[in-house]
């Protein structure tokens, strides 16, 4: 286990400075009164390239800033703290993985500097029902040729309206629910045959249904029929960044939640005097530590031993979707009738908490991973 | 000495030194090594470990070597635990003395006396008590009435203590008396040392909802304490003992984390089984499992990450209580899951089949957890007074 060192301190510290001035939560209201047509800024999304975050899991070879998982973490808990609407996580984080680590050599040389130069917008299609069950893949790709053919639905594609390009999970042998026989395809957006809705989700972000009606000719990414692996290292990588997420999200509806505390009246007394709202804090408080550790646990193994990862990942994913339940509830009901209100921001956290823990697997699923890798 | 050299050196000594018996599952309590005048070791191979740990210093290896300790860096001290583990050597000694009143000395101690009680405490030769709460004296541990009046050469303390652990077993005391009646409750404090020896000196054991007497009421008729086994400054008590509250509620919440205790998901396949999917076979109590072993792994990602921030210079500070709290109510709830694995079974009390309600009686242990060292209550006290900085009631 690690103390964050100086780089990385300053690499928190200016991701805090950087978004509470360019993507506070009014950013967010914005967007989202605005009816905003991507649900993020560009010009945001261009500072985050300036900041080297776009790279962030990326080598130097190919243009990245290579901070590594840790880092990655650090930029998704602050952008947690002021609900930052952006491509980060699909992009920066699972496409860069998923193409870092399976793609070829051509591959990387064309898709990697894209993405660290935010010239490229990539999602990951794996979601085919209500809930994230990557090896339940049916989405069909079949040989017609020498090329494969893809035909199915995906769903709660994350950035998949403003994508330029999508990473599709697809089975090309086996039954759903089989591991082998799984295989990724790196398909443009724009291919015949596919057909994009957009979705605006309850904390005002953005995911996708898309259909890929005989789509033709895609170019596979990985190897064909055993590619769980190489979808695992970019699911794990994102689930440690939500995780990440989650607890920036626990940890800044704690902050304002005891601000209130301190300032809200009530029987003609600070409401922080209240021994049975302190508990309450007090406890959270503790949650939200043990939290940390096990984000930054995962982070540590993502970045030593990424295909050893998954119990570290699920263990932080499963108590970051708690903590993060627990952080925004209390923070509503703290906050009385005022948490209610669209005015107050405390809302916004709930939302977004409420997506985060569905995102990637929500705790039951990581619960459930999180045993069977230890054998029970 | 190159990290890589060490561990292989330490891995050679271990393999050579440390005896057969000592390297079966200890099963807990029965099977420590608590050390003392009149410590009657458990078996020979017991004698031996500790004698041979305790000749390199590594009953305590991170003390200074002129105290009896081995001198470790941290580092170090983690690998010769981790070569331990890999052949589940047991700890050669366990004590008081080590957890508390040794870190103590070391900070507040003076020469002489970290010279005449460290060394003995390394070699387990004497046994230590905790002399803090009073009857009058729980959870406001600053308003205990012991007191110790100045007679010239020597304090003459009179008064009652209540949980001092293993008083009956104990050599010597660390306590707690007030030498200043007159002034605020945390002012008049101070923290002494004496031989349970001294005429005056009598305990009582407590018997617990568990069937055993770990505790005792001590009673103290006009002791004589030599104004040398003052520890720190006079009336200034209340910092060491903050400071061993501190580092007690740590080991407190570490301890229980530590590995070498039950293993809830073994016990529980032992019992129910898995189904053919491989998962354990009773969904509710796998929850359970899955919970009680995710906080575990978070909690010992904790006590290593402010391991690393407080060596990093990076202000851990009350935290600690978090340790406490959070390790003693994960402990409980492991201990009602075991309980509950074990069906009934695990109600058994006086049966050879049960070792004499093992299970039953550690678990009734643990409800002490979150009140020892400083109740749950007054964890999340500290937390909101001194980190969260919420107002007073």
């Amino acid at each position: 286990m690690i103390a964050l060192d100086e780089d990385r301190i300053m690499l928190r510290d200016t991701a805090r400075e950087f978004l509470t001035d360019k993507s506070p939560v009014s950013e967010l209201r914005r967007l989202r009164d605005s009816r905003n047509e991507d649900g993020f800024s560009r010009e945001l999304w261009g500072g985050m390239k300036d900041m080297g975050w776009t790279g962030i899991l990326i080598d130097e070879d190919h243009g990245g800033s290579d901070f590594g998982h840790v880092g990655m973490a650090l930029v998704c808990e602050e952008m947690g703290r002021t609900l930052a609407a952006s491509p980060f996580l699909s992009t920066a984080v699972m496409a860069a993985t998923a193409i870092g680590r399976g793609g070829s050599g051509e591959q990387k040389k064309k898709w990697l500097p894209a993405i660290a130069e935010a010239k490229a917008i990539i999602a990951l299609a794996v979601d085919e029902g209500r809930k994230h069950a990557p090896e339940k893949t049916a989405l069909k790709a079949e040989l017609a040729g020498n090329a494969f053919t893809l035909n199915g639905e995906k769903t709660f594609v994350i950035d998949g309206h403003v994508a330029d390009a999508i990473i599709v999970a697809a089975r090309t042998a086996g039954e759903p629910g089989d591991k082998n026989g799984i295989s990724l395809f790196l398909v443009d957006a724009k291919a015949p045959g596919i057909s994009v809705e957009r979705v605006i989700t309850v904390d005002s972000r953005n995911s996708a249904r898309i259909k890929f009606d005989n789509v033709n000719a895609v170019e596979a990414l990985g190897e064909t029929g055993k590619s769980f692996n190489l979808l695992e290292n970019a699911l794990n990588a994102g689930r440690a960044g939500v995780a990440a997420e989650l607890l920036g999200i626990a940890g800044e509806s704690f902050d304002r939640t005891v601000a209130y505390l301190k300032e809200r009246k009530q029987f003609g007394k600070l409401i922080g005097s209240f021994q049975a709202l302190q508990h309450r804090a007090a406890h959270l408080f503790g949650e939200i530590e043990l939290l940390r550790s096990l984000v930054l646990a995962a982070c540590v193994t993502l970045d030593k031993s990424p295909d050893a990862a998954g119990t570290a990942v699920s263990a932080a994913k499963y108590k970051a979707c708690e903590v993060g339940r627990l952080a925004v509830s209390e923070a509503v009901q703290m906050f009385g009738g005022m948490g209610m209100t669209d005015e107050i921001d405390i809302g916004f956290f709930m939302k977004r908490a409420r997506s985060t823990q569905e995102l990637l697997g929500d705790a039951y699923f990581h619960a459930d991973r999180f045993a069977l890798s230890q054998k029970y | 000495m190159p990290l890589e050299t060490f561990r292989r050196e330490t891995r050679e000594w271990l393999a050579q030194n440390c005896p057969p018996e000592m390297r079966k599952p200890s099963r807990g309590e029965p099977d420590i090594c608590w050390g003392g005048r009149n410590w009657e070791f458990q078996s020979e191979d017991q004698k031996i470990w500790l004698e041979r740990m305790a000749a390199r210093g590594w009953t305590v290896p991170m003390w200074p070597k002129e105290y009896g300790g081995g001198g470790l860096s941290r580092e170090e001290e983690k690998i010769l635990r981790e070569e331990m583990r890999a052949i589940s050597a047991r700890s050669p000694l366990e004590s008081f003395g080590i957890w508390m009143l040794g870190p103590a000395l070391l900070q507040f101690g003076s020469e002489a006396q970290k010279l005449e009680h460290l060394p003995k405490i390394a070699r387990g030769e004497i046994r230590w008590c905790q002399g803090y709460s009073e009857p009058g004296a729980g959870s406001d541990l600053a308003s205990l009435q012991t007191k110790a009046e100045d007679k010239g050469d020597h304090f003459l303390v009179n008064g009652q203590k209540i949980w001092t652990s293993y008083a009956d077993k104990a050599d010597w005391i660390f306590c707690l008396v007030r030498t200043d009646p007159a002034a605020p409750k945390h002012k008049g404090i101070s923290f002494v040392l004496f031989d349970m020896a001294t005429p005056g000196v009598t305990t009582k054991p407590i018997l617990l909802i568990s069937g055993k007497s770990p505790f005792c009421e001590t009673f103290f008729d006009n002791v004589k304490v030599p104004k040398a086994n003052l520890v720190g400054t006079l009336n200034d008590g209340w910092t060491i003992a903050k400071y061993l509250l501190t580092h007690e509620r740590a080991s407190i919440g570490g301890g229980l984390a530590i590995a070498g205790m039950r293993s809830l998901p073994a016990e529980a396949i032992k019992a129910i089984g898995r189904d053919e999917s491989g998962r354990l076979a009773d969904p509710f109590v796998r929850e359970e499992v899955i919970r009680a072993e995710i906080d575990g792994r978070a909690l010992l990602a904790t006590i290593e990450r402010y391991k690393a921030e407080a060596k990093a210079g990076q202000g851990v500070g009350a935290k600690s209580a978090i340790l406490k709290y959070a390790g003693t109510e994960l402990n409980k709830r492991r201990y009602e899951a075991f309980m509950t694995i074990g069906g009934s079974d695990a109600l058994e009390w006086e049966s050879e089949r049960s070792e004499e309600g093992t299970l039953a009686r550690e678990w009734l242990r643990t409800k002490a957890n979150s009140i020892e060292g400083g109740t749950s209550e007054i964890m999340l006290g500290i937390v909101a007074k001194r980190i969260l900085d919420l107002p007073e009631a």
